[in-house]
């Protein structure tokens, strides 16, 4: 075996190594890597109430109650809901069928008070023209039901 | 195809090769940067729901491309460099760095300044942006070795480490936002069911990330240049001081 040979496997093998070293440590980290929970991760694990976490998901059609300097929705993955307590200023592209990620604890009635909300938006970009050209040919659940149940 | 790039692993063929490229590559920068940031601007529509706001991708999404794609190239370079021990390659990587960390903090810096007017947050520590910081840490670190060595030669084994290990992080930043839910968006241009973006806004997109392609290439012409020059500017010190 030449030395180049030598350095080649050695390379190799090294990096194979450090793929299976760093694969193992993210699977491991699965759960302690998550940036948010969504109202299923909830409904199987509950969160006992006071402790701060996120949760995200779509802001459910219709729930918006503004009240105030207070603002009420409910958080939806299509499966679960929340309903969400927020005092303060929401992002510009806070709107039903939004997703979002709101920070804060759940109180003692199963309510989610939000001390932060931020908005997410898709993968999609495209001109106000072809999104309602989408709209009205009934092509437009099929982008917000696929991020909906990921 | 080896036997080619063996070819150009010899400086001065390098030199020559690089030079013969360097006005086609800055032209075409020109030319190219122009028309882009045209297209980005004044032509491309606004975003159904970002409005104007979205006219920050065209600055952002490519500096993303390019801070992996050169990332990716000096971990190559490394790995050419230390099993060939071809000393260009080892160059390439030290010329490219630098360019590869302005690439990674404009897009660091136009990614928090797009979350502000949209996700209503300057940073999260999310998995995308905190796997995109580390890799502007991996730039810097990889810098600082070079420079921490007199020794070319370790100085370039050392680094070579340096950037074979991070490259892990590579694929991780492709895949955070389908491996861990994230408040950055999933992959827009590069997915299984192609591009999500409408052709309004994609053709600035990709004529903007082949103008940064260019640029970088024009830069780091310059720069491997100078690296090949100075190393032999070194050895002939060395030689002086041996007479």
């Amino acid at each position: 075996m030449t030395r180049k040979r030598r350095r080649l496997y050695f390379v190799l093998a090294g990096m194979s190594v450090l793929g299976l070293a760093a694969a193992l440590v993210l699977m491991s980290f699965e759960d302690s890597l998550v940036f948010f929970r969504s109202p299923s991760d909830l409904a199987e694990n509950p969160i006992p109430a006071g402790r701060t976490f996120r949760l995200g998901g779509l802001v459910a059609e219709g729930s918006v109650v503004k009240d105030g300097v207070e603002i009420r929705f409910v958080v939806t993955d299509l499966a679960e809901t929340v309903p969400v307590r927020f005092r303060g200023l929401v992002p510009d592209l806070f709107r039903e069928g939004q997703g979002v990620v709101t920070e804060g604890r759940m109180d003692e009635n199963g309510v989610f008070i939000a001390s932060n909300v931020l908005a997410k938006h898709d993968e999609n970009y495209m001109p106000p023209e072809v999104a309602e050209s989408l709209k009205e040919a009934g092509h437009w659940q099929d982008g917000k039901e696929a991020e909906a149940s990921d | 195809m080896a036997v080619d790039l063996h070819r150009f692993a010899n400086p001065t063929r390098f030199l020559r090769l690089v030079s013969a490229i360097f006005p086609w590559a800055a032209g075409l920068t020109v030319i190219l940067l122009g028309t882009g940031l045209y297209l980005a601007l004044f032509v491309s529509p606004e975003d159904y729901q970002q409005g104007d706001t979205v006219r920050i991708m065209f600055v952002h999404v490519p500096a993303a491309w390019m801070s992996m794609g050169v990332y990716t190239m000096m971990a190559v370079s490394a790995a050419v460099g230390w099993i060939w021990k071809h000393p260009v390659a080892d160059l390439s990587g030290k010329a490219a760095a630098p360019i590869g960390a302005c690439f990674t903090f404009l897009a660091l810096v136009t990614g928090s300044l797009w979350g502000q007017p949209m996700w209503g947050t300057y940073w999260v520590w999310d998995a995308r942006l905190t796997s995109m910081l580390i890799l502007f840490f991996l730039y810097l670190g990889y810098m600082a070795v070079w420079e921490s060595f007199d020794d070319q030669s370790k100085a370039a084994k050392a680094a070579a480490i340096l950037v074979l290990v991070g490259a892990i992080n590579i694929p991780i930043i492709k895949f955070s936002v389908d491996w861990w839910n994230t408040l950055h968006q999933p992959a827009s241009v590069a997915t299984m069911e192609g591009p999500k973006i409408h052709s309004s806004i994609l053709t600035p997109l990709l004529v903007m990330g082949v103008a940064y392609l260019s640029l970088f290439t024009t830069i780091f012409i310059v720069r491997v240049k100078a690296e090949i020059l100075d190393r032999r500017l070194r050895i002939m010190q060395v030689n002086a001081l041996q007479e």
